[in-house]
Parts: structure tokens; C-alpha cells; sequence
């Protein structure tokens, strides 16, 4: 069988899955639960609590703060302790909201049995209700980036939806949330993307899963018989597929030009896993979004596992739980080792783009020494968006930002594969990054000018 | 505990390395020397193992008195001229010309434009290409095969190159019947003949070279390839115009074609960037050493032609972006 893949580029980093086989586990109630209050792209969330107040889980504590924006709910019960500023994951400072915990109480509305809803018993939900519940329930894109789930359902007036495409690559080295969570709780998942799709109003399901996951999916390829709209597409190993675009072109072989465009713009919606899963809990068992899947992994680590966490928890007690850190230094990754941030402090909280967190001892984490670029234009061959790394990482070094524009600076997703896969070792995105911040200062200004 | 610590993304890096890349390179070689030891016997020994040295020492020297940095020995790039270098070189050239060779494609090839990285042409050809019109004499005299004792008193003989020249120039085909055949030239048995450069000797073990590069993607097949086709697609309509041009397998096979399209315009610092500037690059060096050979004043095209091309790299370059991701469908 020929396997779907993206066209360009890409790389196979080392799987270093550890945790695959590892079944969930609750993560112990934090004593302290700490909400960022910008855990998504766009404004962050305005609170609407404060100090001295008495919440359950489930309690709305921050509204959307605005268009693209997204509320939060408390994960905990207890009394709202400050309204203060932390370090989050990514080593800025911002608001947040502190609750010292108390007991496990839950808001009446939410449905904790484990009764399965299928979307038959549910005529009364609309596209527009889907929607709207959605877009109460503060999920945002549950991989990183964090973009408000609702917005994607409601595509420009330009631009028709045709498909939902669930993301179930998880295709960066360690990460395995994604996969317990398509095999612990496979159903829901299915009725999430359902639900999705009648909300998107679109007759064409996909969920993409890398072939390294057969039992994923062989299982969502069963449940998913009987509803001839779903396909489950098994996709070839290779990193970035989870990344949006690579995603589309690997599922439905189309390829969303450069920005402005997002994948709507060729027909696609996607969402990840763990988007669908949080989806269903809302709309059918009336749960936001304050807990996650996320993965505590690492080499070193005693005892790595999948954790189901209520948001709010710190990296620094789920450490403590995996058997604390390991000897020596370490880096901490709120993410896998290709894209995730690595951490100033483990006080930083589980937010809701967490689905990992890595630990790399000192000797995998310390980078190899760097050698002048030998032009084996190795680089140019990875980029999976058809970019020229090396050509970049030499313009912004060189502060050339005009020709760094040209260069389309601003398509460059992140991924890493360039830097990966250097020869040379050079830090090329750590530059490119640079010149791209210039570069997208530039173009705002331009922007604001005119 | 000990320290956090913290760095951007990417935390994974591949296995790949400029060490592993250079010694991929020896390695391939290997087959190549081994046969040159077969048919040149002490002659090439002297010969690589000096400019492997004098690179070595030059890289050395150089980097450290003259632009007073920290030896870049390690890795492996200045080996890797050397051994290229002495390839290229006729197996009874005498030491000091080795030496002066040496000193061009370290000190003038490689350094002056900055060491590793930024030389914008071959090295080792730069070395080799200055001793060719500085020493015609001792460059152009080919040591005969069976020479396993003798180094400086070789018997030396035309090569087949100098053969096919010879039946341009004089418009007789029979010349070309003193040609060795295809699978002589493949297995490197022209007794004959004198057998040209240390590198050129036999096609198959550099084919063998051309497989583990391959093999541990090292390179591409892009250059490799689109030289080779583009030769023997040249020179095989130029047969078909006029049987005075020799059969196209003939070209591909002799005259360090296969060392050059295989390690000589695949080295990295001087070759183009994406595959479709590789593949303009390939085409136009098969092109350049098919016109140099039959009609230029050397019997050799291949060394002349990288060489040029290697002046055009950043032009191809520039031409010669990469698809962009959301393009890929509209060709
Ligand atoms: S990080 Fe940017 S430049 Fe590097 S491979 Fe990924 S998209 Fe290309
Ligand atoms: S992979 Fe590294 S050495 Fe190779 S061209 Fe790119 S930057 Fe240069």
C-alpha cells in the first residue's frame, strides 16, 4: 500500500516514543493552580473573577478578550488567591490567575458519567448551537499554536469548507498524548470530529495518523465503518506532517498557497486530536475545556507516562510524580524536541497547547559545536515548505531584512527540519527566527502606514 | 538538581556531519585506490600519500601562522583534497611538483577565499588545473599499467583521450581502433595504453564509489547522472554524425570522466544548491568536456569544464529557487 505523505522536504527524527504503551493516568490535584491568562493567540482573556472568590471546577474564571480570543475555566475548587503575573512556558511574564486549591468540586451542569453520546440522540444541536458551545467552551487548538477553535468553523466569506481534517500525526519525536488519547478514548474522538464537521457543515471527515501508530489506526478505522463519510488516512512517517499545511497536502493532496491563505482556503478545517475529544466533552457532557492530555517523558526519566492534567498544574509536580528530575542538567521542553520551548523554571503551568513535556538530559541537550556551512544544500532539501535555510539564516545574520522579505522569511513554519539536519550544526533558525521577527515588524508597520 | 537548561528549538539533532561527509568521501575512494595501487603500484602510493600529506600540512600551517585560527584538520576536508588532488595527477610525477600542487589548492584554492565553505572553486582541481598549464610535460606523460616497482622511470603511452584527439585532428577513423574497449575501459585493462591519472583508471571502482555515496546520501544522483547522460548523449550524436567522434561509451568510460562527474563536481562548497540548479550544472559540464575534448586544445575537457562551471554556481543559484510549499501544483 502507497502511503499519503507531504510533497517537499521533511526529515525522521529519532521516535524515542517511550510512553506509547503507557496508559493514562490522572495527575494528582495541584495544591496551587496557576492560569495564564494569554494561552492562545490573540487578546488575552479578561478575567471575571477576583481575589477572595470561591470556584468549582468548571467555574468560567476569564472571558474571551476579545475576537480572537478564548474564556478559561477553573480545573480546581477552591478561593481565587491573586490576580498576579508569572513566567509562563514561553519565559515571558504575563497575567494570570492563582487559585489555592480546595477539595474537588464541580459545577452541577457537567456530566461526569462515562456514557457514551452519539450525535443520533442529539437532533436538537444545530451548526450554529455546535458553534456557539464551542466557542464558550475555550477550546483552542490543542497542539501549540493555540488558535480559537470556533474561529476556524466560521471560514472567511471567500473561502468554502469542504472537509475537517482531525490531526492524529503526532509526528514529533516523545509525544504520545495524542496517541493514548485515539486509543483510550476513540468514540469520543469520532463524535467530536462529527460534531465538527456538522458545525462546519461540510459531508467529508478525515482523521491522518503517521503508520507508526497501526493499532491507532486499526482501531479508528473500525469504529469508523459504519459512517462512510469518515476516512481514516494512513500517512508515511515523516516530520512536519502535523503541521497544517503538510497535513492537507498529505490528506487531500492539496496545497494552501502562502500566506494570507489558511486551509480553509483549499476546502480544509483542521483540528487536532485532542481539539475533537475536548469538543465532544463540551458540547455533549457540558465540560469546558480544563483539563488535557499531556505526555512526561524523557530518557533519564524514572517513570514516564501519559497524564490526564488538570490545567493549572505545574511542570514541577508532574516531574515529582514521574519520579523527579533526573541527575545533572536538564532541559525542560513544554513540547517535543522539535518544536517545543524549553523552560526557564519548572513553575511554569500545564496550559491548553501542553501536550508534552520533554526532558532532555545535558549531553542529548547541549548543541554540537558549529562548523562553517559547507553548501550541501542539505538544508534546502528538508524544508518542507521549499525554502532556502541556509540562504536565510547568511540575510538575517547579515541584517539584509529587504532581501530576507523576498526570500519569503515569513513562510518559514518553525520546524527545525533545517537546522536538524545541518551538517554543519549552524543555528540556522535561530537566525532565521531573528530576521523573521524584523521582517514581520516591517510588514506591520507598513501595514499600520497605510 | 543541576542547572536548566535553555536554548531555542529545534532540542534534536541528526546524526549527520561535516566528518562523516569527508570520510563518506575516503571511504568511496577506497575502491579507486586500491585499483591505482593495482596498476601504478609504488607510483601511486608516493603519489597520494604526498599530497595527502602536503594538504594536511599546508590546511595546517596556514591556518595557524598565517590567519592565526585554530587548525581545522579534523575535519577531514583537507584529506579529502589531498586525495583528490593526487588522483588527478599522473602516478610519475616527481614530489616537489606535488608539493607546489598541494600548496595551490590548499593556500590559493581554499584559503584565500576563507577555508572551508567559501572557496568557490574545487580545490583540488584549482591545484591540478594550475599544474596542467605550468607542467604540461610532466602532467601529460602517462605511465603504462604492470608498473608495480618503477615510479619515476615509467614507460609511458598515449591515453586513450589523447587517441580520440588525435582522430579529430587527423580525420582518421582507423586511429580510433587502437582504442581499448568498453569493458576495458570499465575494469581499467588497457596494457597498451598509458592509463592517465592515478583516479581515471578504472570506471568500475568509481562506480562503486558513486553507489555508497548514493547509498549513504551523501550526494544525490542528480550531478553524477545528468553529466554522464549528457555526455553520452553528445558525444553519441556527434558518433552518428561523423564516426571520426568515438563511440559515446568510450567518452563516459576513459579520461576521468567518471572520477569527475562522481567526485569532482559533487563536491558541495561548489556546486549548486537545489536539484534543478544541479541538474543545469551536470548538463552544461557533460556539455562543456564533450566541446573542450574534441575541440579544444587539451585532450582533457572534464577538470577545465567543472572548473568553469564552478564560476557559474551562484548564478545557478540564483536562477534556481526551490519550489515554494502551496506552488508545487501550479508548474
Ligand atoms: S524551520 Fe523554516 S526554514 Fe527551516 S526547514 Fe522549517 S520551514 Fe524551512
Ligand atoms: S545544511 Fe548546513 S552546511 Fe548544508 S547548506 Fe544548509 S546551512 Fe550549509
Amino acid at each position: 500500500m502507497k502511503l499519503h505523505t507531504f510533497k517537499i522536504g521533511g526529515i525522521h527524527p529519532e521516535e524515542n516514543k517511550i510512553t506509547a504503551e503507557v496508559k493514562t493516568r490522572n495527575a494528582a490535584l495541584p495544591k496551587v493552580a496557576i492560569f495564564p491568562l494569554g494561552q492562545h493567540i490573540g487578546a488575552p482573556a479578561k478575567p471575571v473573577v477576583k481575589r477572595g472568590d470561591v470556584v468549582k471546577v468548571g467555574t468560567l474564571i476569564a472571558e474571551a478578550g476579545g475576537f480572537v480570543s478564548a474564556p478559561i475555566y477553573s480545573s480546581v475548587s477552591g478561593t481565587v488567591a491573586k490576580i498576579d503575573t508569572r513566567i509562563d512556558a514561553t519565559g515571558y511574564r504575563k497575567p494570570v490567575i492563582i487559585i489555592n486549591v480546595e477539595g474537588d468540586e464541580w459545577e452541577d451542569s457537567i456530566d461526569r458519567s462515562e456514557k457514551l453520546e452519539s450525535l443520533a440522540e442529539h437532533p436538537e444541536l444545530t451548526p450554529e448551537n455546535i458553534s456557539d458551545i464551542i466557542k464558550k467552551s475555550g477550546i483552542t487548538g490543542m497542539g501549540g499554536a493555540g488558535f480559537p477553535t470556533f474561529i476556524k468553523l466560521c471560514p472567511p466569506p471567500t473561502a468554502k469548507a469542504e472537509c475537517v481534517i482531525i490531526n492524529g500525526v503526532e509526528c514529533e519525536p516523545y509525544i504520545t498524548s495524542d496517541y493514548r488519547l485515539m486509543m483510550e478514548h476513540a468514540e469520543e474522538v469520532i463524535v467530536g470530529l462529527q460534531l465538527l464537521m456538522k458545525a462546519a457543515k461540510v459531508e467529508r471527515g478525515y482523521i491522518g495518523i503517521e503508520e507508526n501508530k497501526p493499532e491507532a489506526i486499526k482501531l479508528l478505522t473500525q469504529l469508523t465503518a459504519d459512517d462512510s463519510r469518515i476516512e481514516i488516512v494512513a500517512l508515511a512517517q515523516k516530520y512536519p506532517q502535523g503541521g497544517e499545511k503538510q497535513l492537507v497536502d498529505a490528506v487531500i493532496n492539496r496545497q494552501v498557497p502562502a500566506p494570507p491563505a489558511i486551509p480553509v482556503n483549499v476546502g480544509a478545517i483542521v483540528q487536532n486530536v485532542g481539539t475533537a475529544y475536548a469538543v465532544y466533552q463540551m458540547v455533549m457532557k457540558h465540560k469546558p475545556l480544563f483539563e488535557r492530555y499531556t505526555t512526561v517523558t524523557g530518557k533519564k526519566l524514572k517513570n514516564p507516562g501519559n497524564y490526564l492534567v488538570r490545567m493549572g498544574t505545574t511542570f514541577a509536580e508532574l516531574i515529582h510524580a514521574c519520579g523527579g528530575m533526573p541527575e545533572g542538567d536538564n532541559k525542560v521542553l513544554a513540547g517535543g524536541p522539535m518544536m517545543g520551548k524549553s523552560v526557564m523554571s519548572l513553575d511554569v503551568p500545564v496550559t491548553k497547547g501542553t501536550n508534552s513535556i520533554t526532558i532532555l538530559s545535558g549531553d542529548e541537550a547541549h548543541r554540537k559545536s558549529v562548523q562553517p556551512c559547507i553548501r550541501c544544500g542539505k538544508c534546502v532539501d528538508v524544508c518542507p515548505m521549499g525554502l532556502e535555510p541556509y540562504l536565510l539564516a547568511t540575510l538575517s545574520a547579515n541584517k539584509l531584512y529587504e532581501r530576507l522579505e523576498k526570500e519569503d522569511v515569513t513562510s518559514c513554519m518553525s520546524c527545525g527540519s533545517c537546522q536538524f539536519t545541518c551538517p554543519s550544526h549552524r543555528p540556522i533558525l535561530d537566525n532565521i527566527l531573528q530576521g523573521k521577527g524584523v521582517v514581520m515588524g516591517m510588514i506591520k508597520a507598513r501595514n499600520v502606514k497605510k | 538538581m543541576g542547572k536548566l537548561i535553555v536554548s531555542l528549538s529545534p532540542h534534536a539533532h541528526g546524526t549527520d556531519s561535516v566528518e562523516k561527509n569527508m570520510f563518506g568521501v575516503v571511504i568511496a575512494l577506497i575502491p579507486a585506490i586500491l585499483v591505482s595501487f593495482f596498476y601504478f603500484g609504488l607510483g601511486s602510493v608516493v603519489v597520494l600519500l604526498s599530497s595527502v600529506a602536503f594538504c594536511m600540512f599546508f590546511e595546517w600551517a596556514i591556518t595557524k601562522y598565517m590567519l592565526k585560527r585554530e587548525p581545522t584538520l579534523t575535519d577531514g576536508s583537507a584529506i579529502v583534497t589531498g586525495l583528490l588532488l593526487g588522483m588527478n595527477l599522473p602516478s610519475n610525477l616527481p614530489v616537489w611538483i606535488i608539493i607546489i600542487g598541494a600548496l595551490v589548492a590548499i593556500g590559493v584554492g581554499k584559503m584565500t577565499f576563507g577555508g572551508l565553505g567559501n572557496n568557490p572553486f574545487n580545490p583540488a582541481l584549482v591545484g591540478r588545473c594550475v599544474l596542467l598549464v605550468s607542467f604540461p610535460a610532466q602532467m601529460t606523460s602517462w605511465p603504462m599499467a604492470g608498473q608495480l616497482t618503477s615510479y619515476l622511470d615509467a614507460q609511458t603511452g598515449a591515453t586513450p583521450l589523447a587517441i580520440m584527439k588525435q582522430a579529430i585532428k587527423s580525420g582518421d577513423v582507423s586511429i580510433l581502433d587502437k582504442l581499448p574497449s568498453a569493458t576495458q575501459l570499465l575494469l581499467g585493462s588497457n596494457p597498451t595504453l598509458g592509463l592517465g591519472t592515478i583516479g581515471e583508471v578504472c570506471a568500475l571502482a568509481l562506480l562503486l564509489g558513486l553507489a555508497f555515496l548514493l547509498w549513504k546520501k551523501i550526494i544525490t544522483w542528480h550531478i553524477p547522472v545528468s553529466i554522464i547522460a549528457t555526455v553520452l548523449v553528445f558525444s553519441g550524436l556527434l558518433h552518428l554524425v561523423n564516426p571520426i567522434y568515438a563511440n559515446p561509451l568510450s567518452e563516459i568510460l576513459s579520461g576521468g570522466l567518471m572520477l569527475g562527474a562522481i567526485f569532482m563536481a559533487t563536491d558541495y562548497v561548489t556546486s549548486p544548491m537545489t536539484h534543478k540548479g544541479q541538474l543545469i550544472y551536470g548538463i552544461a559540464i557533460g556539455f562543456l568536456t564533450v566541446v573542450i575534448r574534441n575541440w579544444g586544445s587539451y585532450p582533457e575537457g572534464m577538470s577545465f569544464a567543472i572548473l568553469i562551471m564552478n564560476a557559474f554556481t551562484p548564478i545557478i543559484n540564483l536562477s534556481t529557487k526551490p519550489k515554494r510549499f502551496g506552488e508545487v501544483m501550479k508548474k
